[in-house]
């Protein structure tokens, strides 16, 4: 349980996976633009990662360990990665074609995001069990909802603010971001 | 390999019949009129509607919110197309042009310093604005025409914008590209205006700028219709009133009201007049004679073609001679 707890705090917080690791950066500046779009962004990749892990750990000690076939483990991550976000589009599609729009591009790019490949690789690579895998696979996606939804409300009140023109929007949110990471990295070294 | 080759193949095809059964279950069905909407527009995505591009637009138009009339690069042939699909009538579309308030070339407005920076209004702006001493004029460095997608703005070895009514769609970009405001929409038919935006004082206008806006308010005297109105020391004539005389043109000490229409045909009377004398009482340059109760005749070298008294005749018995009149674009 202590485990569990600390691969929760571990990886929202200590190993954020947009903030320290810089994995998944795309959909962090692209999405960030309002609150309402980053959480909606946030739940699709709070879904699309924990199944994904799930899928993969199954797949990896399923199918490649026994039949020798680590080297399609990219491949076959992807396979699994790429089908999942088609689910998630054609369900978000349906439910709330608000969401779908403002998402826009940024959706299907979960596909290629490395943020989702990053958690079925590096949960492989820990060796973690089922359940550890579920947990840390949720926890990155929550660090990177997190990240998202924190990066979004300070856009948003950046809209309002008076900024030089040369400042005003891409080059802001890499400051922020790099801002946002500053401060992230005070939770360095709190778990190994 | 054999191994491989199978489970690769068995996860695509498990991939493959759960999206296939997922896209069964989550069907969307978009309304077909949006596609025929969107092949409609001249997908420009040019904004002026107000919409982000040509189908944000489509979907305004199914939803109710948009009206045709609101894609001004498609001219009257897609917004009657648009028209005729959704099944709405459409009111007269008042083609627009972008119209150069400013009247300021090289040779007539003066110079008070020399700008050597970055070829760009909005940056000649940005360090006191060019060269001119007016501070109302065009800045003359073509921004309005770098911004123009449909090359409809040139401009001249005179320093100032060309507007072609032909190319001009009215989409509003270098309306909003001008940093000085010296660009607006107006009705393409309206071609009696006020090349000035300066609300400066008379005697500084005329130390600075041979066709300036002076604000005497001749204009507004001279008007039959009570179109024209000086405030702030800037004519202005209102559209909605304005018959397009020419009187306050033809009488600007300035030059600075310009007339496009120019020459326009005289006017000639048939034989349908009734002699009521008003066309004789509205003329303004006593250019038709006669008794009352007797045919009125127009004299061709005093009618100036401002048709004030072909809307006053009660039995439209005065016609312009000649159908085309000669439309001097540049002025």
């Amino acid at each position: 349980m202590q485990t569990l707890f600390l691969i929760i705090i571990g990886t929202v917080f200590v190993n954020n996976f947009v903030l320290a690791r810089f994995l998944g950066l795309c959909p962090f500046m692209g999405v960030s633009r309002r609150i309402e779009t980053a959480t909606g962004m946030g739940m699709a990749v709070i879904f699309v990662m924990t199944v994904a892990a799930s899928v993969t750990w199954n797949i990896q000690n399923f199918l490649l360990i026994p039949f020798h076939l680590e080297y399609l483990q990219t491949i076959m991550f992807i396979l699994v990665i790429a089908s999942l976000v088609q689910l998630v589009e054609m369900f978000v599609r349906k439910v709330s074609p608000a969401l779908y729009q403002s998402l826009g591009i940024f959706l299907p790019l979960i596909t290629t995001n490395c943020a989702v490949l990053g958690v079925a690789l590096l949960t492989v690579q820990k060796g973690l069990g089922f359940f550890q895998t579920l947990v840390f696979a949720f926890g990155s996606s929550l660090g990177f909802t997190l990240a998202l939804v924190l990066m979004a409300g300070i856009r948003e009140t950046e809209e309002m603010a008076d900024v030089p023109k040369p400042f005003k929007g891409t080059a802001l949110a890499f400051v922020t971001a790099g801002l946002l990471s500053l401060a992230f990295m005070g939770f360095s070294g709190m778990v190994k | 390999m054999v191994t491989a080759v199978i489970s690769l193949t068995g996860l695509g095809l498990v991939a493959a019949f759960g999206l296939s059964i997922a896209s069964k279950k989550f069907h969307v069905d978009v309304d077909p009129r949006l596609e025929t909407i969107e092949g409609i527009l001249p997908s420009l995505n040019c904004g002026a509607c107000g919409y982000a591009g040509c189908s944000g637009f489509a979907v305004g138009l199914l939803e109710g919110e948009a009206q045709p009339t609101g894609c001004a690069p498609g001219g009257e042939v897609v917004i009657s197309q648009l028209a005729e699909f959704l099944g709405l009538e459409v009111g007269d579309v008042v083609k627009q042009i972008a119209v150069l308030k400013c009247g300021g070339t090289i040779e007539k407005a003066a110079m008070e310093a020399r700008y050597e920076g970055v070829y760009d209004c909005r940056a000649a702006i940005l360090v006191g604005g060019g060269g001119k001493a007016c501070r109302y004029s065009c800045v003359g460095y073509g921004t309005c025409e770098a911004v123009c997608p449909f090359d409809a703005i040139v401009m001249r070895p005179d320093g100032l914008p060309i507007v072609y009514a032909d190319k001009c769609t009215a989409c509003n970009k270098c309306v909003v590209a001008c940093p000085r405001d010296v660009l607006v929409l107006e009705p393409v038919s309206h071609e009696v205006r006020v090349r000035c935006y300066s609300s400066d004082a008379g005697g500084r206008v005329r130390k600075i700028c041979q066709v300036g806006c002076t604000g005497c308010g001749i204009c507004e005297k001279v008007c039959p219709v009570e179109a024209v109105k000086v405030d702030d020391n800037l004519a202005l004539i209102s559209p909605d009133k304005c018959v397009e005389c020419g009187i306050c043109a033809a009488n600007c000490p300035q030059n600075t009201i310009t007339d496009d229409m120019l020459p326009r045909a005289p006017v000639y009377i048939t034989d349908t007049c009734n002699g009521c004398t008003i066309c004789a009482k509205v003329c303004p340059y006593d250019a038709i004679e006669g008794q009352a109760k007797e045919l009125h005749v127009v004299d061709p070298g005093r009618c100036t073609g401002c048709r004030l008294c072909v809307e006053r005749c009660n039995v439209s018995a005065i016609v312009v001679t000649g159908e085309e009149r000669t439309v001097a674009v540049a002025k």
